[in-house]
């Protein structure tokens, strides 16, 4: 599946879009808990490959990724496990460089498309540093999602936005994945940056973790990507009815907004 | 490549000793993978950086810190009863008497006016031993700048002392338990700090490690270290030493040595934890037992298995114990214009105790590897009569309590 050309049809139909954050390989039953958050209502799903020195994310995902490396998971087992996911949704994976380039580029992006992954994030290879596994992905057909941040200048800001190939990335505040107790500031003004530079979908994400933030991110965004406050559920216990519950409640909550949208009314 | 020959002249490839080629690359190694947050405080680093290192008044002020202050240049000490010991002349460069103790001086006094000219209020740094902290709160304490120093858990037990100094010197010092709570986990915590503050805080990193254009910053500040040796070593012996030995950790210390000889017919060798030794796997040998991987901004050599998930390292030295190195120290072992060797645990703290008894000088643990390795291989490796200079990265206080531990002392 296409993972542009899937949030763009979406898109089309006046949805929000969501895209739920899954650590791969926490735990027996994460790909359960894959499928419960698919049918909950996300658009597209981040599976998290576990690496050993994850410095883009906080407390939880480093747990998250730390606990599943305890429990033996290793990318190439995620990947293969990912081939049995027979959800209707395009599947990313966000992953750092290192095991990237160490299974070698074209190798790792040949894998991911062999268990039918649509896209990729690396968040520490900048659009600077792209080359070799942006040509390698392109060829397999992975399309590799780029980040934008508050700080990104206008510049380089259209340079991503015009590489970036699924969808458009803001980083929605100054620092690393986690829960926030709001919104942060920068959100509003990151996801106009990118909507008036590019056409393709703009999603925001790092710092996102209730309905209410998610609809205030759609303010500004084609969608919202949600990872800590999914995978803290996780870590407490929860497993694919606790994750459906969470997804659903984020569904409904950007429903409701969609809908009163659709009706012209503004709240 | 076989080592040149005495008074052999070298003819340098451009990367070596020089600038970082395009997105700051030292032959394949080197780069600037980074979170997109973080990209355009780097490019603002470099350009002031550039900037700087032509001005005369930079120069002129970092020239007076590092006299009036940092107590430079530091002397070369003939070791008379060393060399006796051992059958080669050895020679120190006497970083432990800067302020401070320890080389890292050389390199935060230079980006604390980095710091200034930027505008930045905050610094931040890594440590592990506990040098790079204590020179950082020393250089915020001079420069009125706040400061906060993330240090791994199990470094800051055995590094108490400096904590202690930090402190003092009105640091904070925040602990960092994620992974194997040293060295590496500390960089990590720094770095997603400086992802949430970048725009008001620089990042002082300690080492010629991380994204471009710190390995070539830090190195430029610290090369003053061989500039200085080359000099003294002619005037004291008439040329150059046969061999240049300094311990590497990051390899801040060893490339601000041997920047200085690239140019001579000397050795030159880095020594790096060798642990419980390399079969164990115990150890931070990261350029005789790494692989080309990508941490904490750089491609170089780091310790990982084959899923490419970075390995824990292990050294009796907090300083060493880090699973990689700086990219330039690839460049220079694939050009095989430097070797690379190891030191035990054990072999370090007999260098240790072999400085103190027959020089009275008090080493570093992270020296006194270069020490240790130095006393196993005279005369094998390195010839009878040869001259070798080590640069003593630091001096020992720190490690007074750890070593008296592992001796069976206690003390007070
Ligand atoms: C005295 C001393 N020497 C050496 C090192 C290792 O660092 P580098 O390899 O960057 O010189 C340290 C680091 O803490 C140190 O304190």
């Amino acid at each position: 599946m296409n993972l542009e050309t899937h949030l763009r049809a979406r898109r089309a139909e006046g949805r929000t879009l969501l895209v739920p954050y899954v650590t791969g390989g926490l735990g027996a039953g994460w790909l359960d808990v894959v499928r419960a958050v698919a049918a909950a209502g996300a658009d597209a799903i981040e599976i998290g490959i576990p690496f050993s020195d994850p410095v883009m994310d906080g407390a939880t995902i480093q747990e998250a990724s730390q606990r599943a490396l305890d429990l033996d998971a290793t990318p190439a087992a995620i990947i293969a496990d990912a081939a049995s996911l027979d959800v209707d949704i395009p599947l990313v994976v966000m992953t750092y460089y290192n095991p990237v380039q160490h299974a070698g580029h074209q190798r790792f992006a040949s894998s991911l498309a062999e268990s039918g992954i649509d896209a990729a994030i690396v968040p520490d290879l900048p659009l600077d540093e792209l080359d070799g596994w942006g040509e390698a992905a392109d060829a397999a057909g992975i399309e590799t999602v780029l980040l934008a941040a508050p700080t990104t200048t206008d510049e380089r800001l259209r340079a991503i936005c015009e590489r970036s190939r699924g969808f458009v990335y803001g980083v929605a505040l100054m620092g690393v994945t986690g829960e926030r107790r709001a919104l942060a500031a920068q959100a509003g003004e990151m996801g106009r940056r990118c909507k008036a530079v590019t056409d393709k979908p703009v999603l925001l994400g790092v710092g996102i973790s209730t309905p209410e933030q998610a609809c205030e991110a759609a303010e500004s965004a084609d969608g919202v990507i949600v990872g800590s406050a999914l995978v803290r559920r996780l870590l407490q216990g929860g497993g694919p009815e606790a994750a459906a519950t969470f997804v659903s409640e984020l569904r409904s909550a950007l429903d409701v907004r969609d809908a009163a949208r659709a009706s012209g009314d503004p709240t | 490549m076989a080592a040149p020959a005495r008074g052999e002249q070298v003819v340098l490839p451009t990367t070596l000793g020089g600038e970082p080629t395009g997105l700051g690359r030292f032959g394949e190694y080197g780069g600037r993978f980074v979170p997109e947050t973080l990209v355009p405080a780097l490019e603002e680093l470099e350009a002031e950086f550039r900037t700087a290192w032509v001005s005369d008044e930079f120069r002129a002020e970092l020239g007076d810190l590092l006299t009036n202050y940092a107590g430079r240049p530091t002397p070369v000490t003939e070791c008379r009863r060393l060399s006796e010991r051992l059958g080669v002349r050895v020679l120190l460069k006497r970083e432990d008497l800067t302020h401070t103790g320890s080389h890292k001086i050389n390199n935060v006094l230079g980006q604390a006016l980095l710091t200034r000219r930027m505008g930045k209020q905050r610094v931040i740094a890594e440590t592990g031993a506990g040098q790079h902290g204590v020179a950082t709160a020393t250089a915020a304490a001079l420069f009125g700048l706040d400061c906060q120093v993330f240090m791994g858990a199990v470094d800051i037990e055995r590094q108490a002392l400096n904590v202690f100094r930090m402190q003092l010197l009105g640091a904070e010092v925040i602990p960092v338990s994620s992974g194997s709570a040293t060295l590496k986990d500390a960089i990590n915590d720094a770095l997603r700090d400086w992802v949430a503050s970048v725009e008001s805080t620089h990042y002082c990193i300690g080492s010629v490690v991380g994204p471009h254009p710190y390995p070539w910053i830090v190195r430029e500040f610290q090369r003053i270290v061989g500039d200085e040796a080359r000099e003294q070593c002619r005037t004291r012996t008439g040329g150059d030493p046969d061999f240049v030995v300094a311990c590497v950790g990051g390899g801040s210390n060893a490339i601000g040595t041997f920047t200085g000889f690239l140019e001579t017919a000397a050795r030159l060798v880095g020594v790096e934890a060798g642990g419980h030794g390399l079969e164990s796997g115990q150890h931070g040998a990261s350029v005789s037992r790494g692989v080309p991987g990508v941490l904490h901004g750089a491609r170089s050599l780091f310790m990982q298995d084959e899923d490419g998930q970075i390995l824990s390292a292990h050294s009796i030295s907090a300083g060493l114990d880090y699973p990689g190195v700086g990219p330039e120290h690839a460049q220079l072992a694939a050009e095989g214009r430097a070797e690379y060797v190891y030191a035990t645990d054990d072999e370090a703290l007999a260098g240790f105790q072999l400085l103190a008894e027959t020089e009275g000088i008090v080493p570093a643990l992270e020296p006194a590897h270069a020490i240790g390795w130095l006393a196993r291989e005279a005369g094998r490796s390195v010839p009878a009569g040869s001259t070798v200079l080590v640069t003593l990265s630091g001096r020992g206080d720190k490690d007074a309590n750890q070593v008296a531990e592992m001796l069976g002392e206690t003390l007070g």
